[in-house]
């Protein structure tokens, strides 16, 4: 479930007792609150500040419900609203409130690599989400993902769109040197697909893909783990049967045309344009294979985060609020007019939309609806990061014994995104773990290496 | 018709020839399977019309006029206008250059008029000669840890080699009978190596440098490409990653005419410098 779903959801229960919000005790209450006090989604996000600060005061002038309940039914709750103002300054409690420390550094450098699951990075320079939390914020557009690495580790950046495993990656050391990063805020779920040549399409089975050569962007990249993944659950062996290489993005559709590669496992807009420009079509979604799944993530380094504290909160609560606006579909088509031009992606608006709103072209003629095709949602479950961790283990990049939570609970930031999140008004889920299933295998983040001895194809260690 | 007239009339009919060709190569190919129109609306005009992948001479030409339209436009620090993209490079290209040239004039004078530092700094200079200026990169992204001044740097390596050595072989190649009549005249060594030495060696000492530009040049779109930012190298890899081959070509074009410029700007100070014997 998408975090974003949660305060629009009546049904679900966010927090032990209470009400959806979670900001009224028993729940009944909740719907009695009027409109400044109530958990509808605010217009804005003053009205979502002031909707914060005000069910706090009236916590604190009513420490018992009952007396609230009371005094809201016999006046009303704009007059409630209006008494309260009278001793306590609600609105410069509001100001003060979404103004939470001057950013140490307002002119950051934010580096982005140009695929659709950088969206909410992206679009927030555009759409002046980074300008609204007090920063300056110029998005680079950027070569490759070793450059990337390489550019945040030098502080050429102050943080990056990453791929999800990249931080653990950089973390541990694996293919660079160690130095700590942290990971504030996922970017998008979903959102990757299989795309193969026109030629194979009688070959939906993978089970005959012995022999062919898929590209994947970066070999600590969720693309990487996921096809192995899915291979591997046909039987085919990743590492023998087939051939994985690491293409940088926009290469993958010229392979394609050239008959280098027979398809690959990559972000979309790559994938839309293979098809729009007519030389592969789409085999599955990556949905298809784990429905929910992380791609992309917001990383920065530790160095950063403690030099530099409130500059990595702001950024942090504009990437937040990006997502949060990127996750609602009647957005979609305005962030794929904002991130279209040659600044940014530099792609045709249609491949975008495509992808963005879920109403897309195949490849093969047909005509297909999912709106779930990519969506966003910000929260870093560390669960997320312990599958990483089990499939980095599968694949040999790491060997020996894991601290699998210990690892997720340095690089995957969750307890703080959680508190910024309930600041912002929005509803973040309690736990920082959950249970997920990927094709049909249920994994526990609790018992990863049980998880691990399941797999029947995995590089000998 | 003069010698040059007829070369320019065949200049010209080869060229024409070149674009016929090109037309005939890149139109469309009829053969479309049908497709709905709700279907083709969501596909680009490859799939739907048939039209080649490759861009026609017409396309090239209508996008470089767009272009040179508006050379200097800035949209934001991923999209500026061809000038100022050319503008960076060439920078880039100066400043790297420049650095070669203070580096590399003084220390071929050195190794030229001395056999011993000659023989000394050879082994070095033969084995760090033939490396890809471009396998420098990482090394001095990791290093120097500002991809602006790793590219600068890489501009550097590649450009000082030719220059270093020519310039030592220029210094050691001045007639001996020249020196001789300086020695006798009890010219200072200082003295003896700007106004005989200098003179004497500056056509070998110019040619190096003009290969060094051609090198530098060639190399900076290498290196912008991986570093990006900016850059006619960052703007390839920008129309690349568009899959737009007609900016690729335009791209092409003009680094050709860049790098044309450069070299005639040496050949002419080369035209300076050489003397008769």
């Amino acid at each position: 479930m998408s975090t974003f779903d949660g305060p629009f959801d009546v049904e679900r229960r966010l927090t032990r007792h209470g009400c959806v919000c979670g900001r009224h005790h028993p729940a009944p209450e909740h719907d009695e609150c009027g409109r400044a006090l109530r958990c509808e989604p605010a217009a804005s996000d003053e009205k979502r500040y002031a909707g914060v600060v005000a069910s706090a005061v009236m916590r604190a002038v009513f420490p018992r419900d009952a007396a609230r309940r009371a005094f809201l039914k016999s006046v009303g709750a704009a007059t409630a609203l209006a008494a309260l103002s009278q001793f306590f300054p609600i609105r410069t409690a509001t100001e003060a409130f979404a103004d939470t420390g001057a950013p140490e550094k307002k002119d950051l450098k934010v580096g982005f690599i140009p695929i659709t699951c950088a969206t909410p990075i992206i679009m927030a320079a555009p759409l002046g989400f980074y300008s609204k939390h007090g920063l300056n914020v110029e998005v680079v557009k950027t070569a490759g993902w070793a450059v990337v690495r390489d550019k945040t580790i030098n502080r050429e950046y102050d943080a990056s769109h990453m791929l999800a495993p990249m931080p653990i990656a950089i973390s541990l050391g694996l293919g660079s040197n160690a130095v700590p990063f942290a990971v504030p805020a996922i970017e998008n779920i979903n959102g990757q697909g299989i795309t193969l040549a026109l030629r194979h399409k009688d070959k939906r089975n993978p089970a005959d893909w012995k022999g062919m050569k898929f590209a994947i962007p970066f070999d600590y990249s969720m693309h990487n783990y996921l096809l192995r993944y899915y291979l591997a659950e046909h039987g085919v062996d990743p590492d023998a049967d087939v051939q994985l290489r690491s293409v940088p993005p926009p290469e993958m559709v010229a392979n394609l045309r050239a008959d280098n590669i027979d398809g690959f496992l990559a972000p979309d807009n790559i994938c839309q344009r293979a098809i729009y420009d007519g030389v592969g079509f789409l085999h599955v979604l990556s949905k298809e294979i784990w429905d929910g799944h992380p791609c992309c993530s917001f990383a920065a380094s530790k160095d950063f985060i403690t030099s530099a504290p409130n500059s990595f909160a702001a950024l942090t609560r504009a990437i937040v609020d990006a997502t949060s606006y990127a996750s609602k579909p009647e957005n979609r088509k305005e962030i794929a007019e904002a991130i279209a031009p040659a600044n940014y992606l530099n792609a045709p608006t249609t491949v975008l939309e495509q992808v963005l709103t879920g109403t897309y072209a195949d490849g093969l003629g047909n005509v297909k609806t999912d709106a779930r095709r990519v969506d966003f949602d910000p929260f870093p479950w560390q669960s997320f990061a312990v599958w990483m961790l089990t499939q980095m283990k599968r694949w040999g990049q790491i060997k020996g014994d894991v601290d699998y939570k210990m690892i997720a609970e340095q690089i995957y930031l969750a307890t703080d995104t959680r508190k910024l999140m309930a600041e912002m008004g929005l509803a973040p889920p309690a736990h920082s773990y959950k249970s997920f299933s990927v094709m049909g295998r249920s994994f526990d983040p609790d018992k990863p290496d049980d998880y691990l001895a399941g797999f029947k194809i995995r590089k000998a260690s | 018709m003069s010698l040059r007239f007829r070369a320019a009339i065949v200049s010209v009919a080869l060229f024409a020839v070149f674009l016929a060709m090109w037309q005939l190569a890149t139109r469309s190919t009829a053969a479309v399977g049908s497709m709905s129109p709700e279907y083709a609306r969501l596909m680009g005009a490859t799939a739907t019309e048939g039209k080649s992948a490759m861009p026609g001479p017409s396309d090239v030409g209508a996008k470089l006029w767009e272009h040179l339209r508006r050379p200097f436009y800035d949209n934001g620090p991923n999209d500026k206008g061809l000038g100022i993209q050319l503008g960076y490079s060439i920078a880039r290209v100066g400043l790297g250059y420049l650095l070669a040239v203070i580096v590399a004039i003084p220390l071929g004078f050195l190794i030229g008029m001395s056999p011993l530092i000659s023989r000394a700094l050879d082994p070095f200079i033969q084995i760090l000669k033939p490396i890809s200026p471009l396998a420098w990169m990482p090394l001095a992204l990791y290093t120097i840890k500002d991809s602006g001044l790793s590219a600068i740097f890489v501009i550097f390596i590649c450009s000082v080699w030719p220059m270093l050595i020519n310039t030592a072989f220029g210094v050691a190649g001045v007639r001996q009978e020249w020196i001789n009549v300086a020695r006798t005249l009890e010219v200072g060594t200082i003295r003896r190596a700007f106004t005989v030495i200098l003179p004497a060696a500056a056509p070998t000492i110019v040619t190096g440098m003009r290969i060094s530009i051609g090198i530098a040049w060639l190399v900076i779109v290498a290196a912008e490409m991986l570093v990006g930012g900016t850059g006619i190298g960052y703007f390839v890899w920008n129309e690349w990653n568009n899959l737009s081959i007609t900016n690729v070509i335009i791209a092409i074009f003009l680094i050709g005419l860049v790098g044309m410029v450069l070299d005639q700007a040496l050949a002419r100070l080369a035209r300076l410098v050489t003397f008769p014997e």
